[in-house]
């Protein structure tokens, strides 16, 4: 009898507030309705996928000193939605990305307590932590965190609130350089102890966090070579702090794009990056590496010969920045467009900001991805659709079928809890003796 | 015909795991996983739903022995599965960061479809503190004051986008107009707060927001911002004090006191008759080890007994309505829902059938005009 296959875990990403979710096509329905996120949600379960994931930025981008107009915006709460999704769902996991800059732990204990009680054991905390004094003018703490602090923070926040949630009814008190918590945590145990946790962050220092803390990692995809050098740098981690190898699943964020025929799928896929960066997101695009403002270039035209203003790195505020020479970026898609036979503006942006993972028939797109997992690139995906709310429906329809052909993906729910779909210990089970070896 | 009948008299009641007497859980033989189990809250809150109440309040503290999930999720954990009732949990302000409560307010809306509610409360305890150990406990005064400056906030940032900021312009590569999201620009004595909200504007612009006005010091903040402002009184001529007290600080506000419904907090218990009910109080308060004293008025009696009280209480203007405050879950909502309602309604007191619509609606209030409509960002 052969070794059972290694299993894909799959997380369900509501399509976010960046260029990525196309909001021009006539299929894009309302990115706040509830309704949306009940389609979304339930698709996903009915796809028997791990969880449903919702991102969370605390200050609306802003882009030269206005708000940025181009994209999608608005999110509602995470708790509140999620809590009202654990109504209309009974298994799949439900995710929220939650900041412990501007959260304080004792009330984030109770919120992820209720909520992995309101869902009989679903909740994951997607933990961030930002350095960033423009969020913090929405906050009463106010400030910021210097950059150099946010693990430390993150890890604080996360032994605070797991010293609650085990506390039994005991009084807690804890002194750090981030918090001072003392009182009683009155909630009976969680159904899953701690809800899963999940670290987004690629550096060495989250790369530690997450070996010592994290349940699962929100990691960048990229070829398998990269893929298979992280997962290994990251397990190879996990001895040290006495877990094993299934303790923490490394999953990368994928779009993808499908068709009847791989031709057809790329050609959609073209569809679907010009919708992604409309002319004006284009302009806005090369205004963020330039950082100047270029609105007076046809975007249909050639790159400006202009250099870019390298001390202007604040035109765009409110997500995450590359930390990029913009000189050597510019020269780059100069290159690139002459390399082309003289790419526009759009063009470039088109082909140089692209993020599409996955491009095929449903059974190319199977193939490909198990291949990441069997070759121990990942260990699964988080998948980024690029509509609201239907972005799902045909991956579960078609792929899904595929991953279950090709015995690398369940056919139905084995345990009620998200730490049963993923393969989790419960935060007190010992230590399997097989992995720790 | 409907038999939708418009009445002024609003019925409130509030939800805990096992009612307001600390014994009524042992009592009831009601099993201790209750309290975590969405679904026994969602039941209560459908038995509520289910003759029409107006809305459910669902307490909320950081005490150690105060109702213990997050009031805000549980409501929204209810919405989706119990139509017709309005969810109005308790979010204390004292710790809680008013940009949070803001989106989570408006987001009860969304998934409840413009039944939300909130209740602002302050939390007064140096025990209370020490769980966030950002501040010492405060007075009144300064709970209240810091508490005025959090509900301005939430209810600014509700209104930082207006209704139609969404524009999905194709022609200009536009999803908003950003004309029309607002930055608040809030600066107190406790705090600032840029804005403008992550989260759009909520289906009833402002979901309705219910203070307690029992205190001096609240009495300015509800004036201000209450849709409904709850009171507890002893009798029925100190409720009618206070409500002519919070009409006349509204009218000081500026506002029309009409605009603001006063909702008298009972104590129920019920049983087939008075001796009966007082009966069960003394076996629960000697499970309890203590006598529960009355918060408010309370009724120990048949459901008629409860009937005539809150027929009084409007008749004599002592209030707008009544929130029912059960001492045992569920068996008293039950009672409350399948004989005093029809009773009520018999009377002509209770509106009957579905209201429909939004909790604002069942409180006679049209949507708000949005504070920032007109201006430019």
């Amino acid at each position: 009898m052969s070794a059972p296959k290694k299993q894909i875990h799959l997380g369900a990403h509501f399509p976010g507030v960046n260029n990525t979710t196309v909001w021009s096509d006539p299929r894009a329905g309302s990115q706040t309705d509830f309704s949306s996120f009940v389609h979304f949600a339930q698709n996903a379960e009915r796809g028997l996928m791990d969880f449903v994931f919702l991102a969370e930025g605390l200050r609306l981008r802003e882009h030269r000193g206005r708000i940025h107009d181009l994209d999608v915006v608005g999110r509602p709460d995470s708790f509140t939605v999620l809590s009202a999704l654990a109504a209309v769902t009974s298994r799949i996991g439900l995710a929220a990305t939650i900041n412990t800059t501007f959260n304080e732990p004792y009330e984030l204990a109770v919120q992820f307590a209720s909520l992995d009680h309101l869902s009989g054991g679903r909740a994951a905390w997607n933990m961030v932590t930002t350095s960033d004094a423009f969020t913090g003018e929405n906050f009463r703490r106010g400030g910021f965190l210097p950059r150099e602090q946010r693990y430390e923070r993150a890890a604080e926040a996360a032994a605070v609130t797991r010293a609650l949630w085990d506390s039994n009814g005991e009084e807690v008190e804890h002194h750090g350089r981030h918090f001072d918590v003392r009182g009683r945590f009155p909630l009976a145990p969680l159904p899953q102890g701690h809800p899963v946790l999940i670290q987004a962050g690629d550096s060495a220092e989250g790369r530690d966090f997450a070996a010592a803390t994290a349940d699962a990692i929100f990691t960048i995809h990229g070829t398998l070579e990269a893929g298979r050098a992280f997962y290994s740098d990251v397990k190879s981690r996990l001895p040290q702090h006495g877990r094993g190898d299934s303790d923490l699943k490394i999953l990368p964020g994928v779009t993808f794009v499908l068709g009847d025929t791989d031709e057809e799928a790329r050609e959609e896929a073209a569809r679907i990056r010009r919708q992604q960066v409309s002319p004006q997101t284009a302009i806005a695009f090369l205004e963020q590496i330039w950082g100047r403002e270029l609105s007076d270039y046809d975007p249909d035209g050639p790159l400006p010969d202009v250099e870019p203003d390298v001390d202007n790195v604040s035109i765009t505020r409110g997500r995450v920045r590359h930390v990029r020479d913009p000189r050597a970026v510019a020269q780059e898609w100069r290159d690139y467009a002459e390399a082309h036979g003289g790419l526009s503006i759009r063009e470039v942006v088109i082909d140089k900001t692209a993020r599409q993972s996955f491009i095929g028939t449903p059974r190319t797109v199977a193939v490909q991805m198990d291949e990441y997992v069997q070759r121990d690139a990942c260990d699964g995906f988080i998948l980024v659709p690029h509509l609201t709310p239907g972005g799902l429906d045909r991956f579960v329809d078609e792929v899904v079928p595929e991953l279950q052909d090709l015995g690398s993906y369940r056919t139905e729910y084995t345990g009620p809890t998200l730490r049963d779909h993923l393969g989790l210990r419960h935060p007190h089970a010992p230590l399997n003796r097989k992995e720790s070896a | 015909m409907s038999p939708f009948t418009e009445a002024r008299m609003h019925l409130a009641v509030e939800l805990t795991v096992a009612g307001r007497h600390p014994a009524a859980a042992r009592w009831a033989k009601l099993a201790p996983s209750a309290a975590f189990d969405p679904a026994h809250h969602a039941a209560l809150a459908r038995t509520a739903a289910r003759r029409g109440l107006d809305m459910v309040l669902l307490p909320h503290t950081f005490h150690a022995d105060g109702p213990l999930l997050d009031a805000v999720s549980l409501a929204a954990r209810i919405a989706p599965v119990v139509p017709g009732i309005g969810l109005v949990p308790t979010a204390t302000v004292t710790h809680t960061e008013p940009f949070h409560i803001s989106k989570a307010i408006a987001t009860l809306d969304i998934v409840s479809s413009g039944r939300a509610g909130w209740e602002p409360a302050v939390s007064r305890t140096q025990a209370e503190a020490d769980l966030f150990g950002r501040k010492p406990a405060a007075p009144p005064d300064v709970l209240w004051r810091e508490a005025a400056d959090a509900v301005e906030v939430v209810v600014r940032l509700w209104d930082s986008w207006e209704d139609d900021a969404v524009i999905r312009d194709a022609a200009t590569g536009r999803y908003i107009d950003r004309d029309k999201l607002h930055y608040i620009d809030f600066e107190g004595e406790f705090f600032s707060v840029k804005g403008p909200s992550i989260t759009p504007r909520p289906p009833q612009g402002h979901p309705l927001v219910v203070l307690r006005a029992d205190e001096d010091e609240a009495l300015p903040v509800a004036a201000r911002w209450a849709d409904v402002v709850r009171i507890s009184a002893p009798d029925l001529t100190a409720a009618a004090d206070a409500r002519q007290r919070i009409r006349q600080a509204v009218a000081a506000a500026g506002r029309d006191p009409d605009d603001v419904t006063v909702l008298l907090d009972v104590e129920v218990h019920l049983a087939a008759d008075r001796d009966r009910a007082r009966r069960d109080l003394a076996e629960l308060d000697r499970l309890a080890r203590t006598e529960l004293p009355p918060s408010s008025v309370r009724v120990l009696g048949a459901p008629t007994d409860l009937a005539d009280l809150i027929g009084a209480a409007v008749r004599t203007f002592a209030a707008d309505g009544v929130t029912l405050i059960p001492l045992v879950l569920p068996a008293d909502l039950g009672v409350v829902a399948d004989q005093v309602v029809p009773l009520l309604a018999g009377r002509g007191l209770l509106r009957t059938g579905s209201a429909g619509g939004s909790l604002r609606a069942r409180f006679g209030l049209p949507r708000p005009a949005n504070h920032f409509a007109g201006a430019t960002s």
